[in-house]
């Protein structure tokens, strides 16, 4: 069966909420798309004790009070797509959706660097750890180490010691000098004036480490201690948890099987999109990190801009080219200012395991230069993230850049595969042809 | 708080009905989410559906997200231990 919408939109956090509104507020019929069963995306994520951000029950609370309101289709992952069309993977079997104009808005994910131990359970993303935590995880009493990069560090620290969580430090691998820096631009933003001085407050009694790094993880059947890196010196930290992440990387795997043309941003792909938000592909647009890593801000403008357009309103969405620029300003602000210490790419040991889904180690990946080429003879990234996890984090090291995605766009049970009677999955070969 | 009851390796566990899967399991002792290719103790890492480090057996089907999926009642979720 396939359902039709005039605008589609992939992604129920802040850019997609604002583009579906937006694009119901012309009238058009919109299918709001997303793999989670709740809308907020990652940074509006629902917290299972705390409730909804206020900001994010606004945003969804307006999807529904447009004038013709956004059909909500959660826990639809979309697997396959071809022109006009997603095939989405939901609990209930294949389900097929047909759109006049996309919108992708699949926002991003966290960069996650091997080191010893980092396989060991325990450890987990910075912004992991929040989500799990706000999804009912236990982490009261528990000591928690936080590191990486970014102001992830702290939104995860504060949200983890609201929980209950024993925050024993924030180690924050930028300079104190880069931080220094990075404070005293924020004053362009008033908004995130204000959201750091109140994480600042929620976290006063935490020790706040720069230009620091935890280096391994020890542990037999999970982690209980790390070993941190600040300055010259080495130190030993017991724990309960390390929740550690070096940043945001794009989901680019839709614009990708689409054949959205893509830019770069260091090592890793962002779509490529004009000032209107449209990608190099008729009727489809993209909005918030998917094009790129500038925060909350510049997701919301930009959703509203792809949703206006989307529905055919280029005035509306003209509109809101200044808010747009000064928004996207703060992402080149945090590239600047949370560079990654080279050093944090050779954390990883010969016998450290690169592919997580595969155990395929530093090691074994030796004489490869190309991630097609690893991947048949080791296995990399054949498993079940299908290399989300190894093959961003080897692009990042600088080892290979990433491959592009292959079908299925994420793991899809069989049955899903054969419900989807017509028309078949687009043959694509497997995709590596780096541009 | 409204709360589930579901089956976890065999042991009934009470949770609150908000909580997903992966936060069930992580109550009880149950040692991993599941075993790596050769052996290793595995648990939730990116905790957004990225890393499928999560993956275990719900209601007999395999390989299901555990951070993707809201806890349900009488749900049988075993980890690949």
């Amino acid at each position: 069966m396939t359902e039709h919408y005039d605008v589609l939109v992939v992604g129920a956090g802040p850019a997609g909420l604002a583009a579906a509104q937006a694009a119901a507020s012309h009238g058009a019929r919109v299918g709001l798309v997303d793999a989670q069963a709740r809308q907020g995306g990652q940074v509006w994520r629902h917290d299972a004790v705390h409730g909804t951000p206020r900001a994010a029950s606004r945003a969804i609370n307006a999807s529904v009070g447009t004038r013709v309101p956004v059909t909500w289709l959660a826990r639809h992952q979309v697997i396959a797509a071809q022109s006009q069309r997603l095939c989405a993977e939901t609990p209930l079997g294949a389900v097929e959706l047909s759109f006049g104009r996309l919108v992708i808005a699949t926002g991003a994910r966290e960069l996650l660097l091997p080191f010893p131990g980092w396989t060991l359970p325990g450890v987990t993303g910075a912004g992991g750890l929040q989500a799990l935590a706000k999804q009912g995880w236990p982490v009261r009493g528990k000591r928690v180490v936080v590191a990486g990069s970014g102001p992830l560090l702290w939104a995860a620290a504060a949200s983890l010691r609201r929980h209950g969580a024993r925050v024993l430090g924030i180690h924050e691998q930028a300079s104190a000098a880069a931080m220094r820096a990075f404070a005293l631009q924020l004053w362009r933003w008033p908004g995130r004036v204000a959201q750091a001085l109140q994480l600042r407050a929620a976290l006063h009694d935490v020790a706040h480490h720069c230009g620091s790094f935890v280096r391994r993880a020890d542990g037999d059947a999970a982690v209980t201690s790390v070993q941190v890196t600040s300055g010259g010196t080495s130190m030993r930290v017991d724990c309960d948890l390390l929740a550690v992440g070096h940043g945001l990387v794009p989901n680019v795997a839709l614009a990708g099987m689409l054949g959205c043309a893509m830019d770069r941003d260091g090592a890793h792909p962002v779509v490529q999109v004009d000032e209107l938000l449209r990608t190099s592909v008729a009727n489809i647009h993209a909005a918030g990190e998917s094009c790129g890593i500038a925060g909350l801000s510049a997701a919301r403008i930009e959703g509203r801009i792809a949703g206006h357009m989307a529905a055919g309103a280029t005035a509306a969405a003209t509109s809101l080219l200044r808010q747009r620029r000064h928004a996207r300003r703060f992402g080149e602000l945090l590239e600047r200012h949370f560079a990654l210490d080279p050093r944090l790419y050779a954390l990883a040991e010969h016998d450290t395991i690169i592919c997580r889904c595969e155990d395929v180690t530093l090691g074994a990946l030796d004489g490869y230069t190309d991630a097609r080429t690893a991947r048949l003879a080791t296995r990399c990234g054949m498993g079940a993230c299908q290399g989300r996890v190894c093959g961003t984090a080897l692009a990042q090291m600088g080892r290979f850049p990433r491959s592009d995605c292959r079908l299925p766009i994420f793991p899809a049970r069989l049955a899903t595969l054969a419900d989807r009677a017509s028309p078949p999955l687009p043959s694509r070969d497997s995709g590596d042809n780096h541009p | 708080m409204n709360t589930v009851n579901l089956s976890i390796n065999g042991h009934a566990v009470t949770v609150p009905a908000t909580a997903s899967v992966a936060a069930a399991i992580a109550t009880t002792p149950a040692a991993c989410f599941r075993r790596s290719v050769n052996g290793q103790p595995r648990a939730a890492l990116c905790g957004m559906g990225v890393c499928f480090e999560c993956r275990v057996r719900i209601d007999g089907n395999p390989h299901v997200r555990a951070c993707m999926t809201p806890v349900g009642e009488g749900m049988q979720v075993h980890t690949d231990d």
